[in-house]
């Protein structure tokens, strides 16, 4: 028996396309959507408050399902989603609506809720991971406290005969996991079997990032046509490995140095990834190359799960303005350095009171900082880009004003853009912590 | 010959709050004893001075030839407290490629 599951997006605001043609070509019994970031949540929650047309899902969820739908149902592929984000429930509706018009009442979908636990946690004596603080500490600032939920309810939607599951917050390897345990019947104490899926899942939630996508580096890592990338696809045995591989045709590269990348993405201690339905050890992985962009892994090892869900928690933390204009020609960074000294010095007289200001010089060094070598010849062109972190809104946008004032008050030959966007961004501070596995419970619900 | 670690090894960076990982694979198996012994966390610590303000972590995976940087305060307190242009620290795994690595002459067929 084999399971074939693809990945249908890595992030929010990955493309569509690549989803469309392993719905329609991937002969896939599951596709999966990961969407989430770890400020989703309270992000969301956030914007939900203040603008009440925001349906708390993925703002693409109608865009991803009217694409693979139509396949979906002609070639029998299920779908498991965390599109729902802080309204599963109305995504679910929204895509038994799309069901509805497409003819296929038939077609059953579920929402999986119960991450949220803001008001459970709200006052806690919980800790703080980073800073050792009860949870209480954060008083009116917390948004939001949402725990990464295991397989267990995505299983039991399956069960109950779900052709679509959209879940809130869940570890991302679960929503390819759920199927392997649906299909093969992994029992909880199956820990082997549910490390090497949720290994597996690991692999496929960035999507292309296990087929070519951050990886190409000219002249060292070249793969064939970079602007067509496949999305990868698991086929999946009962024993816990894999072969993955891509739609033939596709842009992108799989092979062990791409699979080697993805598989330490966001890992700290490779012999401990921890999930919350297994912990999973890397170390002991066997990749093989078993031909043209098709890769098999086995040998994965792992434990039994722990005994807490992580937690997410986010809250107000003030805003951060930020602004950028440009030089070019000779003199382009002297005229930069006497910009952030002018820059200084008008914050100083503005009165600006920011937490913390930054101010670079893009192609010198704006991204490493001072680690950054000193250019071996002058920059044809640089920006210089300021931000700073305030907690109110209207000091953050201080900054902006400030870059506006650079225009016919700074130096000679200031390029700037025409105005075109708000300056000033929300800071939604991420914590995390642990709480007992009872301290969460995801429902499942069907719509 | 002393060459940039671009030569020998691809990296990938990862974040989690204000953590970032930095995953160094050796092209060939052959290389990774290299990296290995030149790439202690000191090192990684130093290519990135007072940008990065908690410890780094070395966990090294011989049997696939990776060592996984884990450093701490690196992401300036978490992607949205981050007042970089790189939020995501996404551009760290390259800083790392040009740190200096000394490649005895038997091996340096073995470059890129």
């Amino acid at each position: 028996m084999m399971l074939r599951i693809g990945s249908g997006s890595g992030w929010w605001g990955d493309r569509i396309s690549p989803a469309e043609q392993s719905a329609r070509e991937g002969a896939l019994d599951y596709l999966c959507f990961e969407t989430m970031a770890e400020a989703t949540i309270s992000t969301a929650q956030v914007r939900a408050r203040a603008d009440a047309s925001f349906p708390g899902y993925d703002t693409y969820l109608e865009d991803r399902m009217a694409a693979v739908l139509p396949h979906c149902i002609a070639n029998g592929t299920r779908i498991v989603s965390n599109q729902g984000w802080i309204n599963p429930l109305g995504a679910a509706r929204k895509v038994r609506q799309m069901l509805d018009d497409l003819g296929r009442p038939d077609w059953k979908v579920a929402a999986v809720t119960g991450s949220v636990i803001t008001e459970g946690l709200r006052g806690s004596e919980v800790a703080i991971l980073e800073t050792g603080k009860p949870l209480s500490s954060l008083g009116d600032t917390l948004i939001s406290a949402e725990a990464y939920l295991g397989t267990e309810a995505i299983v039991e939607a399956l069960a109950q005969g779900a052709h679509v599951v959209i879940t809130g917050r869940v570890a991302d390897p679960a929503l390819f996991l759920a199927p392997m345990i649906h299909t093969f019947g992994w029992g909880a104490g199956d820990h082997l079997l549910r490390a090497r899926g949720a290994a597996i899942g690991h692999l496929l939630e960035c999507g292309a990032q296990l087929t070519g996508g951050y990886f190409s580096d000219p002249g060292v890592k070249d793969i064939p046509e970079p602007w067509n990338l496949g999305f990868p696809i698991a086929e999946v045995t009962p024993d816990g490995s894999a072969t993955f591989s891509k739609i033939a045709g596709t842009g992108g590269l799989l092979n062990r140095q791409t699979v080697l990348e993805q598989m330490f993405y966001e890992v700290h201690d490779p012999a401990n990834y921890i999930t919350p339905d297994a912990v999973v050890d890397f170390t002991t992985a066997v990749i093989e190359e078993v031909g043209p962009d098709r890769v098999r892994v086995s040998g994965i090892s792992g434990k039994p799960a722990t005994d807490s869900y992580k937690v997410s928690i986010g809250a107000q933390e003030g805003f951060v303005g930020e602004d950028m204009f440009f030089y070019a020609g000779p003199g382009a960074r002297a005229k930069a350095e006497l910009a952030k000294r002018i820059l200084a010095e008008r914050f100083d007289i503005v009165g600006l009171q920011a937490q913390d200001i930054r101010m670079d010089i893009l192609g010198v060094d704006a991204i490493h900082g001072a680690s950054s070598p000193d250019p071996a010849c002058e920059p044809y062109e640089v920006a210089v880009r300021v931000a700073a972190r305030c907690l109110t809104r209207a000091e953050a946008a201080k900054v902006g004003r400030e870059v506006d004032g650079m225009a016919v008050s700074g130096i000679a030959s200031t390029g700037k853009r025409v105005p075109f966007q708000d300056r000033v961004r929300e800071v939604i501070g991420i914590w995390s912590a642990l709480v007992d596995r009872s301290a969460a419970r995801g429902q499942v619900e069907f719509v | 010959m002393k060459v940039m670690l671009r030569r020998l090894a691809h990296s990938r960076s990862g974040d989690k709050g204000n953590t970032s990982n930095i995953a160094v694979i050796a092209y060939d198996p052959a290389l990774y004893p290299l990296l290995r012994a030149a790439l202690t966390e000191a090192r990684v610590k130093q290519r990135f001075g007072a940008a990065m303000t908690g410890p780094v972590t070395r966990y090294a995976v011989d049997g696939l030839g990776v060592l996984n940087f884990v450093c701490e305060g690196a992401l300036g307190g978490g992607v949205s407290r981050n007042l970089c242009l790189d939020n995501y620290g996404k551009t760290l795994a390259a800083a790392v490629l040009d740190i200096e690595i000394d490649v005895p002459e038997e091996l340096c067929g073995l470059l890129r």
